[in-house]
C-alpha cells in the first residue's frame, strides 16, 4: 500500500486492520450461522421429522439425524389429509380469516383516514390510544369474552373467532393504515374535488387507489394475526368441526399420550412456512408501524 | 315550507328550507360530520367488543360468579385473597415477572449482535434473514409443536447430538441418563420455557433495531469514522445513545408479548411439571376455564393489567418524544 510506505511509522496498524477485517468477516459468518441454526432449528426437525416412517422414527437404535427403514414417506402427509380432520382446521381458518379481513378493511380502513385527515389535532393521538389497545393481550380478556360470545348466540362457533378476532387486527390495522394515509399527499384529494368529485368520491377514486399497498399490507397482517391467535380460539371453540388449524392442530391431533408425530410436524409444517414467507414480504411495513414514530425513516 | 307559482304556466314549485341545506353527499363533505362517522364504527367495536369485556373483568373479579350461577354479586377483595394466598399463583407470579424479565435481558444483548450482523452485507443474507424472522413470523403454537417435538423426553434431537459428542450418557458430563428430560426436569423446563421466548421475541427486537439503525445519519457515522473512533467506542458513545429510545420500544413489546403469554406454556408443559413453569395467563386459564372458577381466573388475569399500565404510559412517553422532536 503505497500510503503505508509514504507513512512507514504506521506500517502495522494497516495490517492489522486487514487482518482485523478477515476476522470481523469470520465472525460475521460464524455469528450467522449460529443465529440461523437457532431459529431454524425447531423447524428443520419439524420438516424433517415429516418424511418418517414410524418403524424408523422410533427405533432406538437408529441415528436420528438420517432416514433409516421405510423413510423416507409420504405416508404421514395422507394420513394427516384422509384420517384427521385437519381439511376441516383449514377451511375454518380460510373462512375466518377472508370475514376478519373483510370486517378490519370496513372499519379499519375509514377509521384511519379520519384520524390522519379529518379529525384534526387530536386525530395523532387517539391513534396511539387505539394502537395500544391491540396491546390488551387475550389472556386478559378470554374469560368475560366467553361470556360476551355466549350472549351473542356463538358459543363454540367459528363465527365466534369472526367477530372477536377484529378486536386486536382493528387497532394494529387502523394505525398501520394512518401512516400509509399520511405519506398520501393532500393535493390527490385536493386535486379530485376540484375536477368535482365529493369528498366520499375523491376517498374512493382517488385515495384509495394509490394506497392500494396499504391495503394489501392490511389484509397480509390481518390474515398473519388470524393465523396466530390461540387462546381465544382455545377459549371459545371446542367442537373439532370449528377448530381453526392453531387450536385444532395443537389438541386434536394430539390425543392423550399418542403423539401422531410425523402428521402433527406436517400439519404445522403446511400452514407455518407459507404464512413466514408472506408475513417476511411484508416486514418492514410491519415494523415502521411498531416503531410509533420513534424512528424518523 | 315556500311556493311559488309561475305566472305562465300556474305550475307551482314548493321547497323547503332543508332542500337549501347539504343534503347526504353534501353534507358528507363537512369534515366535521364525515370525520366522527368514519371513526364511529372502530370506536364502536373497541368499547363494545374490548371496553365492555374489560368491565365484565373487574366485574367478574370482585364477584362470585361461577359457571352455574352467572349473576354478579359483589364479594369484594375476596378472590385477590384467595388467588393470592395460594401457592401456585405466588409461584406463577414469579415465573411471569422471572420469564419477562430474563428473556428480555438476554434478547437485548442478542438483538443488537444479531442487528449487526442483518445490517452488514454478506452471500446468503436474504435466507439469514428468513430464517432468522422465522420465530416470529410463524403462528405461535405451530411453532411451539416444534419445540414440543424438539425437546422430547426421548426423542430430543438436542439429546441424541449430546450422546454423539459423548457429552450425555453414563459417565458424561451431563450424564447418567440417556436424555436429558427437558421438559420433565424443572429448571430445565423452567431453562426450556425461558429458550423459547427468547427465540420468539428476538427477531421482533432485531428488527425495530435494524430500523432504529437504518435512521442514524450517515455522516455521523462518518464523521466517527473520520475521528478515528474505534468500534467499541463507536458502538457505545454513537450507537447505544442513538438507540436507546427504540431499544426500549423493542423492550417493551418484548415484555409485554412474554409477560402475558400463555400459548408457549399451554403447549410446551401445560404449566409442569408441578406448577414450576406456570406463569399467571396459564394459572388464569386453568383456574378459569379448565376449573371452571371464573371469578378466581378473572381476579389471576387481572394481575397482569399493572405493569400493561406501567409499559403503555412509557410507550406514550416514547412517542410524544417522537413527536416533538
Amino acid at each position: 500500500m503505497s500510503a503505508a510506505a509514504a507513512q512507514p511509522y504506521e506500517p502495522d496498524i494497516s495490517s492489522t486492520k486487514r487482518g482485523g477485517k478477515a476476522a470481523r468477516r469470520g465472525v460475521l459468518y460464524l455469528a450467522a450461522i449460529f443465529f440461523s441454526v437457532f431459529a431454524a432449528l425447531p423447524f428443520a426437525w419439524m420438516v424433517f421429522t415429516v418424511f418418517k416412517s414410524n418403524q424408523d422414527l422410533y427405533n432406538g437404535q437408529n441415528v436420528p439425524f438420517r432416514f433409516n427403514e421405510g423413510s423416507p414417506t409420504l405416508d404421514n402427509i395422507r394420513l394427516l389429509w384422509n384420517q384427521t380432520n385437519y381439511p376441516t382446521f383449514l377451511q375454518n381458518t380460510v373462512v375466518v380469516s377472508i370475514l376478519v379481513v373483510i370486517i378490519t378493511l370496513l372499519v379499519a380502513v375509514p377509521a384511519a383516514y379520519s384520524l390522519t385527515r379529518l379529525v384534526g389535532r387530536w386525530g395523532e393521538n387517539l391513534g396511539i390510544a387505539i394502537f395500544l389497545v391491540y396491546l390488551i393481550p387475550p389472556t386478559l380478556l378470554f374469560i368475560p369474552m366467553t361470556r360476551v360470545v355466549a350472549v351473542l348466540g356463538l358459543k363454540n362457533s367459528m363465527f365466534s373467532m369472526v367477530v372477536v378476532y377484529p378486536t386486536f387486527t382493528i387497532p394494529f390495522c387502523t394505525w398501520l393504515m394512518m401512516g400509509f394515509f399520511k405519506s398520501v399527499p393532500w393535493d390527490i384529494e385536493e386535486q379530485a374535488m376540484i375536477d368535482g368529485y365529493s369528498r366520499v368520491g375523491a376517498i374512493w377514486r382517488a385515495v384509495l387507489p394509490v394506497s392500494l399497498p396499504g391495503i394489501l399490507t392490511v389484509i397480509v397482517f390481518t390474515v398473519a394475526l388470524t393465523l396466530h391467535e390461540f387462546v381465544y380460539a382455545l377459549a371459545f371453540v371446542t367442537s373439532s368441526s370449528e377448530k381453526p388449524v392453531s387450536t385444532g392442530v395443537t389438541t386434536e391431533l394430539i390425543r392423550g399420550d399418542v403423539f401422531f408425530w410425523q402428521s402433527l410436524m406436517a400439519a404445522a409444517a403446511i400452514v407455518a412456512i407459507p404464512v413466514a414467507l408472506l408475513y417476511t414480504l411484508f416486514l418492514d411495513r410491519f415494523v415502521a408501524g411498531f416503531t410509533l414514530g420513534a424512528v424518523k425513516g | 315550507m315556500s311556493a311559488l307559482t309561475s305566472p305562465s304556466t300556474g305550475e307551482t314549485l314548493t321547497w323547503s328550507d332543508d332542500d337549501f341545506e347539504p343534503d347526504g353527499r353534501y353534507l358528507l363533505d363537512n369534515s366535521r360530520l364525515l370525520g366522527p362517522i368514519m371513526l364511529m364504527p372502530a370506536v364502536i367495536y373497541i368499547i363494545g367488543l374490548v371496553g365492555v369485556p374489560f368491565a365484565l373483568a373487574i366485574a367478574y373479579a370482585f364477584s362470585d360468579v361461577t359457571v352455574g350461577d352467572q349473576s354478579i354479586d359483589w364479594v369484594g377483595l375476596r378472590n385477590f385473597r384467595d388467588v393470592w394466598g395460594n401457592d401456585t399463583f405466588q409461584r406463577a407470579l414469579r415465573n411471569s415477572f422471572m420469564f419477562a424479565i430474563v428473556s428480555q435481558v438476554i434478547v437485548i444483548i442478542l438483538a443488537n449482535m444479531l442487528a449487526m450482523v442483518l445490517s452488514a452485507n454478506f452471500h446468503g443474507k436474504r435466507i439469514v434473514r428468513f430464517l432468522v424472522l422465522l420465530p416470529w413470523t410463524t403462528p405461535i403454537a405451530l411453532a411451539v409443536i416444534g419445540w414440543l417435538w424438539t425437546l422430547d423426553n426421548v426423542y430430543s434431537p438436542i439429546d441424541a447430538a449430546l450422546r454423539e459428542l459423548g457429552l450425555l450418557g453414563p459417565g458424561t458430563m451431563f450424564g447418567p441418563g440417556k436424555n436429558m428430560l427437558w421438559l420433565a426436569k424443572p429448571d430445565l423446563a423452567q431453562l426450556s420455557v425461558l429458550t423459547v421466548h427468547v427465540w420468539r421475541t428476538l427477531p421482533l427486537a432485531t428488527v425495530i433495531l435494524l430500523a432504529g439503525l437504518a435512521a442514524i445519519p450517515q455522516d455521523v457515522k462518518d464523521a466517527a469514522d473520520v475521528d478515528g473512533a474505534s468500534f467499541w467506542r463507536q458502538f457505545f458513545y454513537i450507537r447505544v445513545p442513538l438507540l436507546i429510545p427504540i431499544m426500549t420500544v423493542a423492550i417493551l413489546y418484548g415484555i409485554v408479548f412474554t409477560f402475558t403469554d400463555m400459548t408457549v406454556v399451554y403447549i410446551l408443559t401445560r404449566g409442569g411439571p408441578i406448577d414450576n413453569t406456570q406463569v399467571l395467563a396459564s394459572w388464569a386459564f386453568f383456574t378459569g376455564v379448565e376449573a371452571s372458577n371464573l371469578a378466581h381466573g378473572a381476579a389471576i388475569a387481572l394481575f397482569l393489567f399493572p405493569l400493561l399500565v406501567v409499559v403503555a404510559l412509557i410507550m406514550l412517553r416514547v412517542a410524544k418524544r417522537a413527536e416533538t422532536v
